[in-house]
Order: structure tokens, then C-alpha cells, then sequence
């Protein structure tokens, strides 16, 4: 009862902070001086072209963007009712893509889950990579193991993810035969799910996945380690040890699952860069996520494609962050619901 | 040693009644805390030698054209996508020093792609402090001596050269200029506001608190890169090189803030029930007063060392954007924007030098981060 109550006060708090977010996007994109429409009706009167004039005049009033600027956001999210059946995000309802001359909801669609597919990934990824080897780095630390997991964890903090990506895909294909850009083969694009096409689409996430999951997972790594090393110093280690624990059952035992907690809190942290880094790696890699639309829309002032885009990427975040949130609670019966006392 | 009566051993020499009984045995452990923490930073190796490397390279930045052979936007119409040049010293077993080997190039049409021969027949000394390209020494004194030019009919390209041409050695020293300054200020915009609202909202408390507290975990919740875009994207594309450029760093240093600001309040809360702020509030300082000069200090070289680990976000942060066209545009040069032109596997493939910017990026972020490494774990010298 008391865990539905703190999930409750979560996802208060989330949809709370989304608005916050939603404010925020609205005023970033309108922050550059004109939009794509008035620019396209001043290049258009400019060449001649009256009738294009007209549709571009009849988008802006469609779209209300002829209304003063806190109408237009107010409609934008779905408060207030638009003109001619614009009704907004929330009544799901996500604007046109003016560069695209299509409706968001339409460009985005699939992408949109193949976001979610990618990060979900690298966050497998990360959890799977990071757990070996943080406890195996603190269990040998300072032997060998250790300082090459610190010396890869390293690397991975420092190489650019963009130039990993283009590396890993040359090398991928060339040694491995992987496949370069893209989600999937081009031929199964729009097509319906199919086993030949799941299988595709795995093949062609194993450089992106890893690419977007390696400095989260160094980080991850150094941080289990910390506190392994933490919990390996403690008096009650000696004891189990002194009594003839067996080395690896004795990890496994009670000091992992010690430090295991923050390690799952961490992924609430991580979550932002790695969402991130996937937008970019999907713009290098040219993958089918909404990254590379993302930029497009960004570089045309496509406003509704834009702040569709950027308050998804944020829903995902916030999602990712009350899931681990909500995680830990379960796994931990001392963290306390709500503020804490004393 | 004389023996009392009653089996005391007492010393017979002299005692001086003047003696310091507080002054340590050893002098040496009675240092200021600077010197303490500089000892400890001295035995972290490899926090030593980035801090040097680094400080080295910062140091070089105005003198980048001096050292560089030619100057960053120097086109060569006839060494397109040159490799890259060795310097030999020994020609035929004798002494000649520093040399190059004149290259004929010629397009080869099968493959589509530049061929050089090097003519090894002949070697070329390089000149040194050689007139060529006029620069501005330390920004502002225009000058055309380089340490070391190319002589007459050859070329001198260490890195190799880019698609039109232009050297990538010389232009990875001019981006250096820009890479390693925008994280600078970046850093410096991202301190001010962390230390301004984390101080704020640890210091007052109440609703200030929960306000500041809300927009910290809001934009921490908020995935930097998109963020970034769409604010480089709002940079109107009629400024000039160096406003954009300066734009960028702010632009960098202003999502950064939030954890900062989480460390400097967290400090706060429970500086300031501290006796010495009471006893300042009670000689009616007022809070600008106590938090600059009472409770920063305390902790301001924790500060400095955080901020040294994150400085290479930033620079990651300036390539990326540069690397999508939403950073630096050219003519500016830094390394993001030449790693722009290495963005198809084609080009990385066939003339893989291109590709050579990304060296120095990944060294300095490393030399930040194991700096940044040393600094904390030297900076508290009374720890164990």
C-alpha cells in the first residue's frame, strides 16, 4: 500500500516536472527569430509563387501560429482548443512537419519505438557489462584485471561517441561482416514485423547498443567497484572469510548485494547521457530513431517536428528515471517513502 | 640521568623555560595547506603528468602560429588529401638534419583518389624560423616567422593534409585554440551560476530552497545533448566566427550547472550552523559577506577539482555539436569542425589521417579527467 502511494507521488511529481519541460522546449524553439513558415512565404513572394503563399498562409492560421506566443503554447500542449481541429499533445494530436509536409505523428511512428529499443539496449548493455566486471575489477583490484577494466573504462570516458561509432562500424564490417548504418536491412523497412526482420534489426544494434552503452558502462563499472571495495573492507568479510567462506560464494553472498542498490539508483543518472549519446550516434550511424530528425527539424525551424521530438526524448528520460526510482523502493525496504526524517 | 631518592629518573639537560612547546619536531609538518596538498598531488604520477601536459599545451595556444608550418585556411590546390610527411634526419648515413622528401601527386582515375609519390632521390632541409603565412603572435602582434616551414617545392605535412588541401597539423594547433578554451568558459559560466544558486538556496533554505532545488533536478532529469542542439540552433547563422564561438561556450556552461550547484548547497546546510557564521551574522555581516568570505573558502578547492572533471564534457560537447554542423562553423577551426569533414567511412577508409583530430581529443579529455582524478584525492591533506 504504501509503495502504490510513493508510485502515485512519482508519477505526480514526473508529470509535474514533463510540464515544467514542456515550457521550457516551447521557449527554446521559438528563442531563434522567425519560424519556418514566414521564412518560406518571404522566399516564396520573393520567387513569384503565389499560390504556395496561400497554403503557407492557411498552415499558419491551421496551426494558429498567427496567435501571440502564450496562446500558441497553450494550444501546442492541448490546453486550449485550436483553430479548425488542432487539438493539441495531449488529446494526441502532435502538430504538421512543415519541412516534411506531413503530419508528426505519421514521420515519427515508427521511430519512435525503435528509440525506445535502442536505449532499452544500452541500458542492458550497461547492466550487463558493468556487473562482471566491477565486481570482478574489485575482487582482484590492483592485480592486472583491474587496471585494464580501469584502463577500457578510461577510454571509453574519453573517446568521442561519434568517432567510436564510425570506427566500430568499419571495423564491424570489416572483420566481423556487420552491417553498416541504419536499424535494419533497407529492404524491410515499413514492412510488418516479421522473425526475418527481428533478426535484422538485432544484427544491426550490436554496434549502435555498444557504441551508446560504453561510457555509461565505465562509469558503472567504477562506481560498483568503489563500493565493493567499500563493503570488501568490512569486518564482517574477515569473519565469513575466516570461517572458511568460500571466495566466490562470499562475493555473491552479502557484499554484492550491498553495493547493489546504488547501481541500480545510477541508472537514473545515466539515463540522460545515454539518451544523448543515442541521438547522436543515430545521426552518425544514420539509424531510424528519431535522432536524425531530430536535427533536421532543428536546422529547418520545423517547430511542431522539434518539440514533439524533444519532449518524447525528455518523456523517455523521466520514465527511465522513475522506473529505477521506483526499482530501488522494491529493492531496498530501508529507504524510506517521501522526505526523509532527522 | 640522575636517580632521585625515591627511583625518579630525571634528565640533567639544561631546560629552557622559552621553549615553544607547540612547534612540531619536524618542520617539515608544519607546512601552509597548499604545500601539504602539493606534496600529496606530487605522488599521483599520472595526475602530475597531465597537469603538466596540459598546462604545457594551454601555454602554447598563443603561439600556435609560430609553431604551426602554415596557417589554418592555407589551401594547397595541388595536395589534396596529402599522407602524412616523416621528418627524417639520416640521408644515406649521413647527418643532413631535418628533412622531407618533395611528393609529385597525380590523380589516380581507376580508384578515384589522390596518389603521391615521394622523389627520395633528393632530400629537402626544412627551414627554420622561416618566413611564410602572417599570423597574429599572442593574438595581436602580426607576424610571419614560423619555427619550421617547407622549402621551395616541397611540402611539410606531418598530419597529412585535408580535402582542400589545407595541413591537419597546423589546423589541429589552431583548433586547439578553440577546443581548449571552450571549456574554459564554459566551466567559468557553469561555476558562477553552480556557486550563485547553490549557494542561495543552501543559505537562505525555505522557499528559495525548494524553488532552486525543483529547476536542479529538473534539468538534471533532462538529457543534455537535444537541449544543446536546439539552443545552437537558435544561434542566428549571420554571426560572426567569434561571437558564435563564445555563444557556444555559454551555451555549453549553462545546462552544466545543476550539479555543481547540488555539491555547493549541500556544503551549505550544514556550513552554515557553523559557530564562526553565527558569530559573523551576530557582527551583522550581511549574506553576501558570509557566503564569499566565510563559507566559500572552505570548500572552494572541492570545487575546483569538480570542475576540472567536468570540463571535458564540455569539450566532448563542442566537438559533437561542431561534428553535426550546429557548433563551430568555418572558417573557425577547431577540432570538431575538422573531425566534420572525417564524418563518412569512406573518407576514414581511404585516407584515414583525416581521422587524426580525434587523438588529441581523447588525450586531453583523459589528462582532464586523471587531473581532476589527483586533485581530490590530494586536496584534503589532513586525511589519512
Amino acid at each position: 500500500m504504501m509503495f502504490l502511494k510513493y508510485a502515485g507521488y512519482r508519477l505526480l511529481t514526473m508529470l509535474l516536472t514533463l510540464w515544467v519541460v514542456s515550457i521550457l522546449v516551447f521557449a527554446i524553439i521559438n528563442l531563434p527569430p522567425g519560424d519556418f513558415l514566414s521564412n518560406q512565404i518571404a522566399e516564396l513572394r520573393a520567387t513569384g509563387q503565389a499560390e504556395g503563399v496561400a497554403k503557407a498562409e492557411f498552415l499558419r492560421t491551421e496551426y494558429a501560429l498567427d496567435r501571440p506566443l502564450w496562446m500558441q503554447y497553450l494550444i501546442w500542449i492541448g490546453a486550449a482548443p485550436g483553430p479548425q481541429g488542432f487539438s493539441g499533445m495531449l488529446q494526441g494530436d502532435f502538430g504538421w512537419s512543415f519541412e516534411f509536409d506531413q503530419p508528426v505523428s505519421e514521420i515519427v511512428g515508427d521511430a519512435l519505438w525503435l528509440t525506445v529499443l535502442v536505449n532499452l539496449a544500452a541500458v542492458l548493455f550497461v547492466y550487463v557489462v558493468a556487473l562482471p566486471l566491477g565486481v570482478l575489477a574489485a575482487a582482484k583490484s590492483e592485480t592486472w584485471v583491474d587496471y585494464s577494466a580501469a584502463f577500457v573504462g578510461y577510454l571509453g570516458l574519453a573517446t568521442p561517441n561519434f568517432l567510436l561509432a564510425l570506427i566500430l562500424f568499419y571495423y564491424g564490417q570489416k572483420y566481423l561482416g556487420l552491417p553498416i548504418g541504419g536499424l535494419m536491412a533497407p529492404e524491410f523497412e515499413g514492412e510488418p514485423m516479421s522473425p526475418a526482420k527481428v533478426q535484422s534489426i538485432l544484427i544491426h544494434l550490436i554496434v549502435p547498443t555498444f557504441v551508446i552503452g560504453t561510457s555509461g558502462a565505465a562509469a558503472m563499472m567504477q562506481r560498483l567497484r568503489a563500493n565493493m571495495l567499500d563493503e570488501l573492507s568490512k569486518p564482517y568479510v574477515e569473519t565469513a572469510k575466516a570461517k572458511g567462506m568460500a571466495p566466490a560464494r562470499l562475493l555473491a553472498k552479502y557484499p554484492l548485494r550491498m553495493a547493489f542498490n546504488p547501481f541500480v539508483a545510477d541508472i537514473g543518472n545515466l539515463l540522460p547521457a545515454m539518451v544523448s549519446g543515442s541521438v547522436l550516434v543515430s545521426v552518425v550511424l544514420g539509424l531510424q530513431t528519431i535522432g536524425p530528425a531530430l536535427l533536421t527539424a532543428l536546422k529547418s525551424q520545423d517547430q511542431f517536428l522539434a518539440g514533439f521530438v524533444l519532449m518524447f526524448v525528455a518523456l523517455l528520460t523521466l520514465i527511465g528515471t522513475m522506473i529505477s526510482d521506483l526499482l530501488l523502493v522494491l529493492l531496498d525496504p530501508r529507504i524510506r517513502y517521501g522526505a526523509r526524517e532527522g | 640521568m640522575t636517580t632521585y631518592p625515591d627511583d625518579h629518573y630525571v634528565d640533567d639537560a639544561p631546560y629552557d623555560p622559552e621553549i615553544n612547546l607547540s612547534e612540531p619536531d619536524r618542520k617539515d609538518m608544519d607546512a601552509p595547506a597548499w604545500l601539504l596538498v602539493w606534496r600529496r598531488f606530487r605522488r599521483h604520477r599520472l595526475g602530475l603528468i597531465s597537469g603538466v601536459f596540459l598546462l604545457l599545451s594551454y601555454l602554447m595556444l598563443p603561439f600556435a602560429g609560430f609553431l604551426a608550418p602554415y596557417t589554418p585556411n592555407e589551401r594547397s590546390a595541388e595536395n589534396l588529401y596529402h599522407p602524412p610527411q616523416g621528418v627524417h634526419w639520416f640521408h644515406d648515413g649521413a647527418l643532413i638534419g631535418p628533412y622531407v622528401y618533395a611528393t609529385s601527386g597525380e590523380a589516380d582515375l581507376v580508384n578515384f583518389r589522390w596518389q603521391y609519390e615521394a622523389d627520395t632521390d633528393r632530400p629537402m632541409r626544412l627551414e627554420m624560423f622561416c618566413e611564410a603565412g602572417t599570423y597574429n603572435l599572442l593574438g595581436f602582434i602580426p607576424s610571419d616567422t614560423h619555427l619550421f616551414c617547407a622549402p621551395d617545392g616541397a611540402t611539410v605535412f606531418l598530419f597529412g593534409s585535408d580535402r582542400l588541401g589545407r595541413d591537419v597539423f597546423s589546423r589541429i594547433l589552431y583548433g586547439a585554440q578553440l577546443s581548449l578554451t571552450v571549456g574554459i568558459i564554459g566551466i567559468t559560466v557553469s561555476f558562477a551560476l553552480g556557486i550563485f544558486f547553490g549557494s542561495i538556496a543552501g543559505y537562505f533554505g525555505g522557499k528559495t530552497d525548494w524553488i532552486i532545488n525543483r529547476a536542479i533536478e529538473i534539468l538534471r532529469s533532462l538529457p543534455e545533448l537535444p537541449l544543446w542542439l536546439a539552443l545552437s540552433a537558435a544561434v542566428p547563422s549571420n554571426w560572426g566566427p567569434v561571437a558564435v564561438f563564445f555563444i557556444i561556450s555559454i551555451i555549453l556552461g549553462i545546462l552544466d550547472w545543476p550539479g555543481l550547484a547540488r555539491a555547493v548547497r549541500s556544503k551549505f546546510l550544514s556550513l552554515r550552523e557553523e559557530e564562526y557564521v553565527r558569530a559573523a551574522e551576530m557582527m551583522g555581516a550581511r549574506p553576501g559577506r558570509v557566503i564569499r568570505r566565510h563559507l566559500l573558502p572552505n570548500f572552494m578547492s572541492h570545487l575546483i577539482a569538480s570542475a576540472t572533471l567536468s570540463i571535458p564534457a564540455m569539450i566532448l560537447g563542442e566537438t559533437a555539436l561542431s561534428f553535426l554542423g550546429l557548433g563551430l562553423r568555418a572558417p573557425a577551426v577547431s577540432w570538431g569542425v575538422m573531425l566534420n569533414d572525417a564524418q563518412n567511412l569512406a573518407s576514414i577508409e581511404i585516407y584515414p589521417w583525416t581521422a587524426i583530430p580525434m587523438l588529441p581529443i581523447i588525450i586531453v579529455v583523459l589528462a582532464f579527467n586523471f587531473l581532476g582524478d589527483g586533485l581530490r584525492d590530494s586536496l584534503d591533506p589532513y586525511k589519512s
